[in-house]
């Protein structure tokens, strides 16, 4: 019996999320009594793979074939079902993000597993094992029974903390069978977002709603967010606006985040915007209005204009910096 | 060719969501029932590519899966431009439940492009699609923020963590879709509403599905501690907050 945790690796590395998939993986190992086995898929450096073994995994086992070079759903399956089959994996861990969103429920089908999404905690219990999820788009949780022998998760990024406790791990290069004809997706090109911190990857996350006014006026909330090393987010109506890119909008129909931190300045905090914030650590507002529903959601808060608060927080961070 | 939209009601985004029979099932009372949002996209972007005579779109049928009560959302998606539905008629008990009810629908009668929401904003699965796209052994492109039919190609935009990637795949392929697939949810115009009146909905019998899961009950999220108020002259104050009490920073 195993643990199969699917690693992503972005041009060879991994991320922090990958850590705490790991993290979580190795614990829910040692509640169902069997091992954390790790697959990696792509050209990802020895010492790089050796990391994971920090982290709980066993034994890594890495597929490289040039086939498996960019995401298709149908063979990344296939070869996560095969390694899941030859490990006898009983619970398999994905991210919730869209490369784990895209292959957990084809797998679930071809493994015949159920699947928790988007759980952010440890199973309730293992038999029977039950997970808690979101449900009703942040509004509720859902213990939900999943009834299967074998178990898919997708594990929400920012719900579980790093925790180092293994120590070496064993490398085994696995060839996956891929017959011809397999590969359907072609890419033709990709847009890398370069330089930026990824929103959905953020620690600390500064985002901008209609109190700001005009798509001028951002100069401040960017400075803010470079001094806190944080990404930029937005409403939908200042998406819809043009006054922010769309990748940006966080909210029910935009991005799901879950930052230690998030800077609502000048977001009135409607529902919809809360189902895409609301697992955040900590939520600071910054309103006009002092009765806006954003102040219910958040722990600290500034009744003030966001043109006159800004600049006084990013004097506060560059003397926070300078001591 | 034809074009299946996947639906799903769902509560309207702005309820707040109350639980009855020892928080096991939602209370639906006083509940608006709306098409889920990214459904709608879906479907608004199927009747923009059938509006181009090029394309070559002769069909755009809505599928769902649910009782009786789910046909005045139905209708609304006929009122919006749909040209007929199929309702399997059945309580949808978990996702591989409602993509195995779909997947036999769309055996007895194939579709070329098959559109689903990335997720339905009641469950937050993220399953339906993908589950589907398997069951059906067809290829499957996720978190689509652009489909458009170039000379008779597929071309979809989905994006990556980090970044997009224009990508190809032959057809029949399930889309997942996210937001960007179409700027504004198209609105049902009165002739619309009129035509839906008459537009077929077909109700058919589910196939015996056993769930792979099933809910045991909801939790509220606790709430949340009251908000500290700084004031705004001293604004700056937070950061020190931030860094000393909540120790974020």
């Amino acid at each position: 019996m195993s643990v199969l945790v699917f690693v992503e690796n972005w041009d060879g590395k991994f991320k922090k999320a990958t850590f705490e998939m790991v993290s979580y993986a190795s614990i829910v190992a040692e509640m169902s009594n069997s091992n954390v086995v790790a697959l990696s898929i792509g050209n990802v450096e020895n010492a790089e793979l050796e990391k994971l073994g920090k982290f709980g995994a066993t034994k890594v086992v890495s597929v490289t074939n040039d086939k498996l070079n960019f995401l298709d759903n149908q063979a990344y399956t296939s070869v996560i079902a095969q390694v899941a089959e030859k490990e006898n994996a009983e619970v398999v861990i994905l991210s919730n993000n869209n490369t784990g969103k895209a292959l957990a429920p084809r797998l679930s089908v071809r493994l015949k597993a159920g699947i928790g999404s988007g759980v952010n905690h440890l199973p309730l219990s293992i038999t029977p094992f039950v997970v808690q999820k979101r449900a009703y788009s942040g509004n509720a949780f859902a213990n939900l029974l999943i009834k299967t022998p074998v178990k898919i998760l997708t594990l929400a990024q920012n719900s579980f903390e790093i925790k180092e406790n293994g120590s070496s791990t064993l490398i085994e290069n696995f060839n996956a069978d891929l017959g011809e004809g397999v590969v359907k997706t072609v890419v033709k090109d990709v847009q890398k977002q370069t330089g930026k911190i990824l929103l959905t990857d953020a620690d600390v996350v500064v985002s901008g709603g209609r109190g700001m006014k005009s798509p001028d006026n951002w100069a401040p909330l960017v400075e803010f967010a470079e001094l806190l090393g944080a990404a930029t987010a937005c409403s939908r109506p200042v998406s819809d606006e043009g006054w922010r890119p769309h990748e940006e909008h966080t909210g029910q129909t935009g991005k799901i985040i879950a930052p230690n931190l998030y800077f609502a300045i000048g977001i009135s905090g409607a529902t919809q915007h809360l189902a895409g914030v609301s697992s955040s650590k900590y939520i600071v507002a910054v309103n006009t209005d002092k009765d806006a529903p954003i102040f219910s959601a958040a722990q600290y808060g500034i009744v003030g204009d966001a043109s006159k608060v800004l600049p006084k927080l990013v004097e506060a961070v560059k003397e926070m910096k300078a001591k | 060719m034809k074009v299946l939209v996947c639906i799903s009601n769902v509560p309207d985004t702005t309820t707040k969501v109350r639980f009855i029979d020892d928080n096991r099932k939602l209370d639906t009372t006083g509940i608006q029932w709306v098409i889920n949002p990214w459904d709608e996209l879906s479907l608004t972007r199927a009747l923009e590519l059938k509006d181009v005579a090029s394309n070559g779109i002769e069909k755009v049928t809505v599928a769902h899966v649910g009782s009786v009560a789910a046909e005045p959302v139905i209708r609304k998606a006929l009122a919006i431009g749909a040209d007929d539905a199929i309702r399997v008629n059945a309580e949808a008990s978990d996702a591989y439940f409602v993509a195995s009810q779909l997947a036999e629908v769309i055996k007895q009668n194939p579709y070329d492009i098959i559109m689903c929401g990335i997720e339905s904003s009641d469950h937050n699965g993220s399953t339906v699609g993908g589950m589907l796209a398997e069951l059906l052994g067809i290829p499957s492109v996720s978190a689509v923020s652009s489909l458009s039919i170039e000379n008779g190609t597929f071309v979809l935009t989905r994006e990556i963590d980090g970044g997009k990637e224009n990508v190809q795949v032959p057809a029949p392929f399930v889309a997942v879709v996210q937001k960007g697939i179409a700027k504004e949810p198209r609105i049902a115009a009165m002739r619309g509403i009129m035509m839906a009146r008459t537009k077929p909905i077909a109700v058919v019998e589910p196939a015996a599905i056993e769930a792979y899961t099933e809910v045991m009950g909801y939790e509220m999220p606790k709430p949340r501690a009251a908000c500290k108020f700084v004031d705004a002259e001293n604004a700056g104050q937070l950061i020190a907050l931030l860094q000393n009490e909540a120790k974020v920073l």
